[in-house]
């Protein structure tokens, strides 16, 4: 692979946004990730697919911190955030959903967006406290700029004062990403935002990606199972299979790569055949 | 006029009274509180000065453990931190009342912070166990640190003066409680509204979700523990100033299980639950001495029963209340302000 030559010259291509370099992560003995590399470029629509297991969530979970590789290093903006603790991550720009819905059950649907905006608030806990002048212009700013630009671009305006926990599953995607939006994400890690969805409710997520991409200029890596959506909107796809990266490239050239077909082949027809559609 | 959940403007619910219902209210409940010693007695005043101390610790627990999710057995401890402090600065270093009781706030808020480096790595029944040892320890150090605390004797405290006024009598030391009070109640829904009151929340319903939404799990559980802490330190020299004594045995465990006790009858996470739960909590059991003081008058033979009974008909109110309203006094309190905001209107 091309990138190794690249391992000691972090800062080498502009564009690139994102770099994960040969990392390798383990559970137990098992070889969760082996060696994976791959980049993203500002301003792309970066897909992540492979099948049940194959290690997707896995390599979001590395690239913000949240698991660390036995090995490898992972370069945001050029600088080495593998250091870093997965609380320090928000900050840089890096913001993300989650397979399973991770949102706080117990507050609000417009005090979980407004949550997305912590680490970018400073209002100190005794300015706070007396909510008087900046401390309360921060707060009454942000709900302007949450129910102007996110939750007008959402469509959630009827149930912004429900709890999140009576929420059916698909209203919860969708307020989780309206969290990820309000923590003024550069790169958006999405893991599976249509997943369990019906056909209406994808065509809306997959059309609020590209508002988002295209509006925001918003950098987005996703991990998709269902091929149309994958298809249609990534400019680049990254195929994972056991932990390892088999293919890489435009949607076209993935979808005909002799390899990834016997991948998905080897685990359901289903998918196969979503795959060629 | 307000019909169902139906907003002008969204920054209308950025307000913490929303309706005309509940300004009318609070300032009818403003008034009351402010005219109340014109027409009790010393002893109400007493009993009023009792729920003023405990509302503020109770704000302060339910900010811990209600709204952060950590829970606290020794928050009795700490408000004997704040009680002792006061009494030690006060007679010791001839520091004002004034002074005082914000540092005594301080300096518990420190043990606080202290006893809550724990729950970096602990969680849930383990987390208690280091808050009960806590306890144990500060009661230990209450007793057996003589040179400081006196021991069992304890401190005489001063009363609070301003030039020659002295807050002496239940009176006049209420309005220096209400005082406090309002501005602990209004700090914590302030706190409550910011990122931080959502950072706690969050914390609460899903930890490592907080974590990666850039919340430093380890800084703001410190923070909530301080936090706590000082809200119980400075109803804990409140209380010792309106004593005008701190002893040991006013800071036993079994006075931290009352206090958890508050804020799961009034409402977990719910500052407004805090305050039910604390007039609930000084409230009935007054009330019961009360009620069986007169009821002696008629059965003298069955003197023997009604003590024990006044704990047992505390003990079945406060089970019935977990039973029938688990989400505490504060949500029958929205029920009805709901039904009588929309009323007559209620389409
Ligand atoms: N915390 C963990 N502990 C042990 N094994 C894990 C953990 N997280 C993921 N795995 C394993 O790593 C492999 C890849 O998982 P994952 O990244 O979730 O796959 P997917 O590609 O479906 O998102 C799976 O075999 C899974 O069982
Ligand atoms: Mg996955």
């Amino acid at each position: 692979m091309g990138t190794t030559s690249h391992l000691n010259q972090p800062n080498q291509a502009a564009d690139q946004l994102l770099r994960v370099d040969d990392i390798s992560l383990r559970f137990g003995g098992v070889n969760v990730l082996a060696n994976v590399s791959t980049s993203v470029a500002e301003g792309e629509i970066f897909a992540i697919i492979g099948p049940n297991g194959a290690g997707k969530t896995c390599l979001l979970n590395c690239i913000n911190r949240f698991y660390q590789p036995v090995s490898g290093r992972i370069y945001f903006e050029g600088r080495d955030i593998t250091p870093l603790r997965p609380h320090q991550i928000p900050e840089l720009g890096i913001a993300r959903t989650f397979q399973n819905v991770e949102l706080f059950k117990g507050m609000t649907v417009i005090d979980n967006i407004k949550l997305g905006r912590h680490v970018h608030l400073d209002t100190g806990l005794i300015a706070a406290g007396c909510y008087f002048g900046k401390a309360r212009k921060t707060e009454l700013a942000l709900r302007k700029e949450i129910e102007e630009r996110i939750i007008d671009l959402l469509e959630i305006e009827h149930i912004r004062k429900k709890r999140v926990g009576a929420l059916p599953y698909g209203l919860q995607k969708r307020v989780e990403l309206a969290r990820a939006l309000a923590m003024k994400p550069k790169l958006l890690l999405l893991d599976e935002p249509v997943t369990g969805m019906n056909l209406e409710e994808t065509e809306d997520i997959a059309r609020f990606i590209l508002d988002i991409h295209d509006e925001w200029g918003v950098t987005i890596v996703l991990i998709e199972h269902d091929m149309g959506v994958v298809m249609d909107i990534s400019d680049r796809v990254c195929v994972l299979d056991f932990g390892v990266k088999i293919a890489e490239g435009s949607p076209d050239d993935v979808r005909h790569n002799e390899q990834v077909i016997k991948a998905y082949l080897g685990e359901q027809d289903l998918t196969y055949s979503r795959l060629g559609a | 006029m307000r019909c169902g959940d139906f907003r002008e403007s969204y920054l209308e619910d950025e307000k913490i009274f929303q309706s005309t219902f509940v300004k009318v209210w609070l300032v009818i409940l403003l008034v009351g509180l402010v005219t109340l010693p014109l027409f009790a007695n010393d002893y109400v005043m007493y009993v009023a000065n009792q729920i003023g101390f405990a509302v503020i610790a109770a704000v302060g627990l339910n900010l811990l453990t209600g709204c952060t999710g950590q829970i606290s057995l020794g928050h009795a401890a700490f408000i004997g931190v704040g009680g002792y402090a006061t009494a030690v600065l006060i007679t010791r270093f001839g520091i004002p009342f004034w002074f005082a009781l914000p540092l005594a706030g301080l300096i518990s808020a420190g043990v606080g912070m202290v006893i809550g480096i724990p729950s970096l790595r602990v969680k849930g029944l383990y987390l208690c166990i280091a808050t009960l040892a806590a306890q144990f320890i500060l009661e230990y150090v209450f007793i057996n640190w003589e040179g400081v605390t006196q021991g069992i004797r304890g401190i005489n405290v001063p009363p609070p003066r301003i030039g020659s006024f002295v807050f002496a009598t239940e009176k006049s030391f209420y309005y220096l409680t209400l005082v406090v009070v309002v501005a602990a109640v209004g700090f914590a829904r302030n706190i409550l509204r910011t990122k931080w009151g959502r950072a706690f929340v969050a914390i609460r319903d899903r930890d490592l979700a907080a974590e990666m939404m850039g919340i430093d799990l380890f800084r703001h559980k410190l923070i909530a523990f301080a936090l706590s802490s000082f809200y119980a330190g400075v109803a804990g020299g409140l209380w010792v100033s309106f004593m005008k004594i701190v002893t040991p045995e006013h800071f036993p465990f079994s006075r931290s299980i009352e206090y958890l006790a508050m804020i799961i009858v009034g409402g977990l996470g719910s500052v407004l639950g805090s305050i039910f739960g604390a007039i609930f909590m000084v409230l009935v059991p007054e009330l019961l001495n009360v009620a069986t003081g007169s009821l002696k008058g008629f059965f003298p033979n069955l003197t023997q029963i009604f003590i024990p009974m006044k704990e047992v008909i505390f003990g079945f109110l406060i089970v019935g209340f977990l039973i029938f309203e688990p989400h505490g006094l504060a949500e029958i309190w929205h029920r009805i302000k709901n039904f009588f905001s929309l009323w007559p209107f209620s389409y």
